[in-house]
């Protein structure tokens, strides 16, 4: 028998996800079709904290690893010997909440003798779309949540150029803060999101563009010119309402992201925009987004909302790529909380 | 029977293999924040070694803390995992209990880890292995005044020990007994050993044995009290 009768024309991966605050596992076939996705939540317990606690975290995904494992596995009516090779999130995140995935893979691995894979999970959040649809190189993605704002230009499969990012706070944080000084309980992103959809853009905050031809982002002004504005008003007796605060707050903010995501797309001549990230799942972003890109002949593209968050089918579709290239790991694979984009394309 | 033994609970790595009755394969090494890199390929060589494939295990033996939350969490991780895909049974030690096994038949045992800052994570184990005054987290020297009330002598062991070792002996005097240097390790060998008999858990229940609650829950939990003692 030659190595030939070996090669599958069908991979299953088995992907894991625990960088944050979701415990996720995907059964992914050929990169691009999910035959399952399962994704726990522990929003609910972070939620009398007020944000995330990372030690509480990763004692979440502890207590709930094997069981999403099983879940992802039963409803894909699949056992692990159907696997050509398990995937895990390897960085960048929170180094306690990495370590329980990249653990649980290692011993999957070894157990079931399969090839191992670590992903960056920015690159995963861009593969999320994969699931849908191509990609077209070359192509810009906007890639937005708690952790990250960043524009990544990509040439081929496997290979990022980060050509701006945020300088300061992230837009997700940026939202999370502006929440908090409203008084809109954690997590205050989708909550400032609706207030706005009632308020008005009334109270001119700065739309922050730094140098001529950055790409770069910086939110920490936008943020401290809301904290100032409430505080002002507070002291003086004057009320503003929360709507208008959330809806100056959001016109500012993706004026900004749509206004730096369309120039750099133009200037690269990409043939599509990918939008990633839990901060796609904005409604006023989607929508000037959609505006901005209809009358060119770029395609772009913004995931449903349960693939924008974290979830592990998008470790699955990014891990096929490198499972492709021949990427593997060790069982000496490590989490890599502050892990590299570009250099982990270059591997 | 074929056992493997794993804990990264504390400062060390420690794993064996246990089959029909003797320990053949144990690997310790004393080297902290390398658990994740050095566990599974450690578990990797150790079979390798002795020829047994991950399908060949019949049952997995972990030590489920007290100790680092990130160690224990590592070394539960992998426990976890293995015994639940290859389908077999899974037993939780206390490190503690595991650290005790090395001083069995000393009448009392008193293993502890170092939990900083005067705290430590310790209990009190008889003769039999059997746990006599509960594991707790605890300013040590308040730990010490009170084993005083034991009227008999308490063999200590502990990675820590030259740290402890002049209060414990100015705490309890003659009562106090230690365990030659080199013992003071958990030894896998022993706890793959106990594992044999050790009743089985579900994998998916199998929670660390932390001892503390996060900073954060303590703070939330009394602000609970405080609001409706209001
Ligand atoms: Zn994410």
């Amino acid at each position: 028998m030659g190595d030939t009768s070996m090669k599958k024309d069908q991979v299953y991966i088995l992907a894991i996800e625990t960088s944050c605050d979701e415990t996720a596992v995907a059964i992914i076939k050929d990169g691009k079709e999910i035959i399952s996705n399962v994704v726990a939540s522990q929003i609910e317990s972070h939620k009398r904290f007020g944000g995330v606690v990372p030690e509480v975290a990763s004692r979440h995904h502890v207590e709930q690893v094997t069981y999403i494992l099983e879940e992802a596995l039963s409803k894909a009516d699949m056992t692990m010997k159907e696997m050509d090779a398990i995937a895990v999130t390897e960085g960048p995140g929170l180094v306690g909440a990495l370590l329980v995935g990249v653990s649980v893979a290692k011993a999957l691995a070894f157990s079931h003798q399969l090839p191992l894979i670590g992903v960056h999970h920015i690159a995963g959040h861009i593969y999320a779309n994969q699931l849908l649809e191509p990609f077209e190189f070359p192509l810009l993605s906007l890639v937005v949540s708690g952790g990250h704002t960043e524009l990544i230009l990509m040439k081929e499969h496997g290979v990022f150029e980060v050509i701006g990012e945020t300088r300061d706070d992230a837009c997700g944080e940026a939202y999370d803060k502006v929440a908090r000084t409203i008084g809109v309980p954690y997590p205050g992103g989708p909550l400032v999101d609706k207030l706005a959809q009632t308020g008005e853009d009334t109270l001119n905050f700065p739309r922050i563009y730094l140098e001529e031809d950055s790409y770069d982002f910086s939110f920490s002004g936008l943020k401290s010119a809301v904290i100032n504005t409430v505080h002002n008003a507070k002291q003086k007796g004057e009320v503003l309402k929360k709507e208008d605060i959330a809806r100056s707050f959001q016109e500012s903010a993706v004026e900004v992201l749509v206004h730096k995501t369309k120039k750099a797309a133009q200037a690269f001549q990409v043939k599509q925009v990918i939008v990633a990230g839990g901060v796609a799942a904005n409604s006023r972003l989607r929508e000037a987004l959609t505006e901005a890109f209809s009358e060119t002949d770029m395609h772009l593209a913004i995931p449903p909302l349960a693939l924008c968050t974290d979830n592990a089918a998008m470790i699955g579709a990014a891990g096929y790529i490198a499972y492709q290239k021949g990427n593997r790991a060790g069982l000496d694979l490590n989490a890599n909380p502050g892990l590299d984009l570009e250099m982990y394309g270059d591997r | 029977m074929t056992i493997l033994a794993i804990d990264t609970t504390n400062d060390a790595l420690a794993v064996a293999l246990y089959r029909e009755g003797l320990v053949i394969e144990s690997y310790v090494s004393v080297n902290k924040n390398k658990h994740s890199t050095r566990l599974m390929p450690a578990i990797d060589y150790i079979m390798h070694d002795a020829d047994i494939k991950p399908a060949d295990l019949t049952k997995i033996v972990v030590a489920k803390g007290p100790g680092s939350y990130t160690g224990v969490r590592i070394a539960l991780s992998v426990a976890k995992t293995m015994a639940w895909t290859l389908n077999i049974p899974l037993a939780a030690v206390s490190s503690l209990k595991a650290l005790a096994l090395n001083a069995i038949d000393h009448t009392y045992v008193c293993p502890f880890f170092d939990a900083r800052r005067g705290l430590v994570f310790t209990g009190l184990y008889d003769q039999a292995g059997n746990l006599v005054k509960e594991e707790v987290n605890i300013l040590f020297e308040d730990w010490l005044q009170s084993l005083k009330t034991f009227k008999a002598p308490i063999t200590f062991v502990s990675p820590d020990i030259e740290h402890y070792r002049a209060l414990i002996e100015d705490t309890l005097g003659q009562a106090a007994q230690f365990l030659p240097k080199g013992h003071h390790v958990i030894n896998p060998g022993l706890l793959a050993t106990i594992g044999e008999k050790e009743e089985a858990v579900d994998p998916h229940q199998l929670v660390p044995n932390y001892l503390r609650l996060v900073e954060a829950e303590v703070k939330w939990l009394e602000k609970q009290v405080a609001d409706t003692n209001e």
